[in-house]
């Protein structure tokens, strides 16, 4: 029955929203009717959609919206009230903490604030984002790490254009440089799904600009699904194969990027 | 236009504070008398304290006692570094249990923090006490008293450390799969590890000033010398003690504080 339903929505991603002739794509997210409140403050109701390996989708909405929180219960960091998600072909709302380990182990965050630990290295930073598929003490610190996990390391820091920065501290970065090195940090476990919350937000505009562009190009290169979450409709149309809108409470808008514009989008916040 | 009312200057207490301040002042002079204060000793004391100062001054100098009383200044830092080591270093895996949300339930959390309350509760000095039943008089007592004294301390400061830490590098790492440990390894300790710094050296300052005193039950350390000095009317010998004891607990103090502003001056 499950199987039947995965079938359909894949076919609807792939034909029935306007691609067209595109072949049908393994689905990598589906949520169904999830709803979340804080206390008794409901957040959002009944969001319901699916991605397709490869997809890109922008969320948007105004600042309190729940964007983040709809984020968080797609990856299983909060649960939701109600609704599933599944993800890579598992339950997050029932997976156990060891299979949710596992899961996350093929998923990589990029957040609003960098979130680089201060006082460590960039390389060791970036060794971190292997902790999912190598637990323990040897992926604490890049001086720790195995040559193998420093190899991907410094490959992903070449990606991002830092490789000569791996020994600085990370809290001796400038804005753009450390959202690369976060953008870093999420790729090197190779990720089947990249998340991002608001990534450009702490950044000024020409640094964010680079840093969306060097996400996004890294990400197709990786042909890995992406979700993020943006307050810049441009980034939203640019970047995103699809629009997901969320706007009182409810997810208001699932649309195509080239079927929309700014205005379009732009209503959903009055 | 004018005649906007302004809020009164001083606000008319409500019955219920009225009586909750009288029952203050009763409890105030109450514990006055319980203090056994008096009038007559505080008129009288001070032709007493300056016989007494005038007994002890000028302080024993002699090469001989400096060099004894130094041997045991020695000894009591090194009860208070030692015990200090020892309490920090098993403070954090305390810490670890105590500090909610990291790696540790609630039930844990509790059970910890109240033990570590006990031990806060209980003075170094009964500690020292019980610690010289266990394992005999001696330094070896007082370093255990310092230990404990300083895990009561770190290990409920640790946690706090640990909780207020940032949560969006430890989310990121949870997010791609690591383990409650690792990300506890990896995000949470090394961005509390100033805070952790700082409070150990406070723990070290006040092991200085705890251990002088050991040596008034037998613990070790240069407040033996202390009571036999009083015990003896040897106030000469005494004032020395308390001069040394004040100008070291004083430098640690210092070095502590040069120490503490140069760490976390380094963090902005
Ligand atoms: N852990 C939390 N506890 C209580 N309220 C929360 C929590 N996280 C978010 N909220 C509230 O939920 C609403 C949505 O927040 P968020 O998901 O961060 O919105 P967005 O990312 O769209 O700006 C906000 O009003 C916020 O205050
Ligand atoms: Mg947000």
């Amino acid at each position: 029955m499950t199987d039947l339903l995965d079938k359909q929505t894949a076919q609807e991603r792939s034909t029935g929203t306007g691609a067209g002739f595109a072949p049908v794509l393994p689905v990598d997210i589906r949520a169904c009717a999830l709803s979340k409140s804080f206390g008794d403050t409901l957040i959002f109701s009944d969001v319901s959609f699916g991605l397709s390996r490869g997809e890109a989708v922008a969320i948007v909405g105004s600042n309190g919206t729940g964007k983040s929180t709809l984020l968080r219960c797609i990856m299983g960091l909060i649960a939701a009230d109600s609704g599933q998600v599944e993800m890579l072909g598992t339950n997050v709302s029932a997976a156990r903490p060891a299979e949710l380990r596992k899961l996350r182990a093929q998923v990589g965050l990029v957040s609003q604030k960098h979130n680089l630990v201060p006082r460590l290295s960039v390389l060791s930073n970036v060794v971190h984002g292997l902790l999912g598929q190598h637990p323990g003490l040897r992926h604490w610190s890049q001086a720790l790490a195995p040559t193998g996990s420093r190899e991907a390391a410094m490959e992903a820091l070449g990606k991002v254009g830092l490789a000569d920065l791996a020994n600085r501290r990370a809290d001796r970065l400038s804005g753009g440089q450390s959202q690369r090195v976060a953008i870093a940090r999420a790729l090197v476990g190779q990720p089947k799904i990249l998340f991002a919350d608001e990534p450009t937000a702490s950044l000024d505009p020409a640094a964010g600009e680079d840093v969306m562009d060097l996400f996004f190009s890294l990400a197709r290169k990786q042909g890995v699904t992406v979700v993020f979450i943006s307050h810049h409709m441009s980034h939203a149309l640019t970047y995103g194969d699809r629009v997901l809108g969320l706007a009182g409470k409810k997810l208001r808008l699932d649309t195509r990027a080239d079927h929309l514009n700014e205005a379009e989008l732009r209503e959903l916040y009055d | 236009m004018t005649d906007i009312s302004h809020p009164a200057r001083f606000e008319r207490p409500s019955a219920l504070a009225f009586l909750g301040y009288a029952v203050g002042l009763v409890i105030i002079f109450w514990s006055f008398a319980g203090a056994g204060f008096s009038l007559d000793k505080v008129i009288s004391s001070p032709p007493r304290f300056a016989d007494f100062l005038d007994r002890a001054f000028p302080p024993n100098l002699e090469p001989k006692v400096l060099s004894r009383l130094g041997w045991k200044m020695v000894e009591t830092l090194q009860i208070a570094l030692a015990g200090a080591v020892i309490g920090v270093i098993l403070s954090l895996p305390v810490a670890l249990l105590a500090a909610r949300g990291l790696i540790a339930g609630p039930w844990i959390n509790q059970i910890t923090r109240t033990s570590l309350g006990f031990i806060r509760a209980v003075p170094d000095i009964a500690w020292a006490l019980v610690f010289v039943v266990a394992v005999g008089l001696g330094p070896f007592a007082g370093m255990l008293a310092i230990a404990i004294d300083t895990i009561g301390f770190c290990g409920r400061f640790f946690a706090d450390d640990m909780e207020a830490v940032e949560k969006g590098p430890s989310e990121s790492l949870t997010a791609t799969g690591a383990r409650r440990l690792d990300v506890v390894a990896c995000a949470t300790v090394p961005a509390a590890l100033p805070a952790f710094i700082s409070t150990s050296l406070f723990a070290l300052e006040k092991a200085v000033r705890s251990s002088t005193i050991l040596g008034l039950v037998g613990a070790g350390g240069i407040g033996i010398e202390l009571k036999v000095g009083f015990d003896l009317f040897d106030y000469p010998t005494a004032m020395t003690v308390i001069l040394m004891i004040a100008v070291v607990v004083i430098g640690i103090e210092q070095i502590s504080s040069k120490a503490r502003s140069r760490i976390i001056g380094e963090q902005r």
